[in-house]
Order: C-alpha cells, then structure tokens, then sequence
C-alpha cells in the first residue's frame, strides 16, 4: 500500500501547552514580601525540579498579563507550588499575593527542559541562588530529599544563597530541616545586614566564596545557577574562571518580576 | 480552555491603553529595563579570533574576520523587541550589518543560502529561522547597542537581531548561519519553544498555532 507511506508525517505534532484554571489550597506567607500559593492543577502533567510555569490574568476589559513563575514543589508532589515575591509598582504579582484558598488561576506547563536536576543526573549538586532565585532550586532539594537513601548518599548538595536579609529568606525551616542531613550543606550569604550573632557571609557571592562553598574543579559538580542577572553573570562567570566546565553551569535569570 | 478564558476577577491594566496602534504584543509588558537571559555562562571570545561564517546548503562558505566584517555596510536600526519571558522593550537602537548584505556578499563568494537557516554561536547555542524571516531588511548581524559596543552579556561582540521575532531568536554570541533544506530546531526548540515564535500570535511554545 503506497499510502501507508504519505501517511506517516515527518514530525508528530507536539500537543500545546494547555491553560489551564488551578485552584489555590493554601496561601501562606512566605517572608513579609512574598507568598506562597499551593495550586490543585487539573490533568497537570508532572514535571521536573527547575521547570516554570506561566501565570495569565485575564481583565474583564480582555487585557492579559502574563508572567513565569518557577515551580518550587518537586516531582513528587501531586499539587504545584509557586513562591511570588510582591513588586510595589507590579501588575501581576500584587494580585497573586493577594489570592486565597479557593480561588481560581490561570496558568500552563511546565515549560523549560535546559535548567532541569534529578537525582539520576547525579553530582555533586552546587546551587546558588539570588533572591527568588532560590524557587527552582527549591525543588531540586526537594525531590532530593525525597530520593531513597542509597540515590541520596551518592549525590552531595551545597547550595549557596544570597539574600538581602534573614528575613527575606524563603523556605528557611525547611532549609534548616535539609542542612541536618549528613550530605546537604546550606550556606547563607547576607548582603543588606545580618542578624546580630551571625558569624556567616554578610557580602555579595565573590570569588573566594564560590571557591569555599563549590568543589573543586576536579570533582566536575553541576551547578545551577539562578538569580538577578548581575548574581548569575558574576557567578557563573566564576565558575568558568576556576577551571569549571561551562557545559555543567546552567544559568537562569530570576529577578522579581511585576 | 485556551478559547474561554478565565477572568481573573478585579485584575486591571496598570497603565492605560493608548489609542494608537500597540507595540506590545499580547502578554507582554513593557520593561526599561534590559534583562539577560541566557543558559549557560557568557562565552568570551576574543576578537582576533572571531568569524563570522555563512555556509550553503551545499557546504560551500563565506567567512569574515573582525576586521572584514567591520568593512561590510552597515545600519543602525531602531526596533522593538519582545523576549518569550513576557518583557518587551520599545525602541532600542542597534548597529550591525544587514543579513541582505552579508548574503549578497556570501554570493560574491559563490556561497548561496538555503530555505531554512540554522544561527550558530559560541557556547553551543543554536536557533533555526526561516530564509524568509532573515531577508527583506528583517535581520540583521548586531555588534552595537545604543551607541557602545554590544556588551558579552547581551550577546557581544555580535548578536543575531530579528526583532519581529521572539529575542531568543537572536542568539547572542552568533558565528554564523549553516543554511539546510529542512528545517531543523535549535537550543530551545528543543526544550518545547516555537520553531517560529511570533510574538503577535504568540508562537511562544511548540503546539502553539
């Protein structure tokens, strides 16, 4: 049959990322300035640590905004979380922070394949992260924390965060929590004034400190790199300048967004 | 879902509608800013080793140095530009060379082109565009920004510039475009982007129409 030929296309169509309506289950906050909205996503898709979602509203007048938010839930969870800092002179992100369990929102995904981490890629793991930069590598810890033992002790995890004060600090019980383990390092750098005893970082991530916090050149970890653009230009541009791979930085720029 | 949209009830614009014709495709908004994004660290190549490479369909080639490329005639044009991750940018103004003249250049040579083109760049980046979407004075090979060299993190010392495209369309750090008969998918068409990302129809990830 000849036909069967024409009948095979060249490419299957790849199916469009759907929006679809998630309903908010939780909003809490998250430091004084962000929130964050734990979403019921119907048919959502799964995805993987380090992906992001876009958000759109929709004005009764038809207007849209829209804006990329990263997924800070892992994997494994069934529902999908987002951690949104609010912008004074913002559009979106004020309305977000302002959402309440049970309401609607708008949204599609996951989107991006480049600034993705599972346990079988392997490690060493070095995150930094920059403000909200932190959201992807959130979940990356998270599905880390969620891998069984054996997965776990093959893979050691540094992450390096900068943020302005400890009050600004997302996730900080939880981060405390994944410090205990005996292969997860957390190290906070405090760049617009630090809590009175602390003893830690209080500058800019600068080259001596990406040497403390990162392995050595020699021991090839993949690093992710998330953040303002002046953070992950510096850091990464670092990283190349110790003798590190450019193929093992990812990069993606993270600033608040309005 | 995609054709009822759900109102997201009490979200208004922030700044009012205009009664001109928009710059500012659907789900964009307008940033003075100028953000960069990009996947990996900023190469940095330096210019005494920089080409510039323009290869045909049949492997035949053109290529220039720094210096000859700099020879070429070149535009400042003045363009609104719209990243997929909803910023745009109105009215920035480049300086580079016409994709037109470089391929009539190229022909001068004997390298012709292709139906499609795959940009190259330093790092690994790749992006495919269309034959017709880098003629007709829509693209252009940029190495000046606002009247200073392209800085490395916006993509200097040249940059790919086809403004009626989604930015990552023009890759920074390009070295030059390999035409093929069938069109190919870049870096992030890959990762799920439109392989033409149109920002007036919102071409922003594959399945999109």
């Amino acid at each position: 049959m000849s036909s069967v030929i024409k009948a095979i296309p060249d490419a299957v169509a790849p199916p469009r990322l759907e929006w679809r309506v998630a309903s908010v289950v939780d909003a809490r906050d998250e430091t004084p300035r962000a929130k964050t909205l734990v979403l019921d996503v119907p048919q959502w898709p799964g995805h993987r640590a380090g992906q992001h979602v876009d958000v759109r509203l929709v004005a009764e007048d038809g207007y849209q905004g829209q804006r990329s938010y990263s997924i800070a839930s892992p994997p494994e969870d069934e529902t999908v979380t987002l951690t949104v800092e609010r912008l004074a002179d913002g559009e979106v992100s004020p309305y977000l922070v302002e959402l309440r369990p049970g309401d609607g929102l708008e949204l599609r995904g996951p989107i991006g394949g480049h600034f993705v981490w599972n346990v079988a890629v392997g490690g060493p793991l070095l995150l930094v992260g920059g403000g909200s930069g932190v959201v992807p590598l959130m979940a990356m810890l998270r599905h880390y924390a969620r891998a069984d033992a054996a997965a776990r002790a093959a893979v050691p995890v540094r992450l390096l965060y900068s943020a302005r004060t400890a009050d600004d600090v997302f996730y900080r019980a939880e981060l405390a929590q994944l410090a205990d383990q005996p292969l997860v390092d957390v190290v906070f750098t405090f760049t617009r004034g630090a809590p009175p005893a602390w003893t830690g970082y209080r500058r800019r991530i600068d080259r001596a400190m990406v040497e403390a916090v990162s392995w050595s050149p020699a021991a090839a970890p993949r690093a992710y790199v998330c953040g303002p653009t002046s953070l992950v230009e510096s850091v990464a541009t670092l990283l190349v300048d110790l003798g590190h791979a450019a193929s093992l930085v990812r990069t993606e720029r993270f600033g608040p967004t309005g | 879902m995609a054709d009822q949209p759900f109102i997201a009830r009490g979200f208004r614009r922030r700044s009012p509608a205009t009664g001109d014709a928009p710059r500012v495709p659907p789900g964009q908004y307008e940033t003075k800013d100028f953000p960069v994004l990009s996947a990996g660290p900023t190469p940095r190549t330096p210019l005494s080793t920089w080409d510039f490479t323009i290869r045909d369909t049949d492997g035949r080639a053109a290529r220039w140095s720094w210096d000859e490329f700099q020879k070429l005639p070149r535009d400042n044009p003045t363009v609104d530009i719209h990243c997929v991750t909803k910023w745009s940018k109105l009215g920035t103004r480049w300086e580079g060379v016409s994709v037109d003249t470089l391929l009539a250049a190229a022909a001068a040579q004997g390298a012709g082109t292709g139906p499609f083109a795959l940009a190259f760049c330093d790092g690994g980046y790749t992006t495919n565009l269309s034959l017709a979407d880098v003629t007709g004075g829509k693209a252009w090979v940029a190495f000046g920004y606002d009247g200073a060299a392209l800085p490395p993190e916006h993509g200097g010392p040249a940059r790919l510039l086809v403004p009626h495209l989604y930015f990552w369309k023009s890759a920074k750090w390009v070295r030059g475009l390999q035409f093929l008969l069938s069109d190919q998918p870049g870096f992030w068409e890959q990762h799920g982007h439109h392989d033409r990302g149109d920002p007036w129809r919102e071409q922003r990830y594959q399945g999109d129409p």
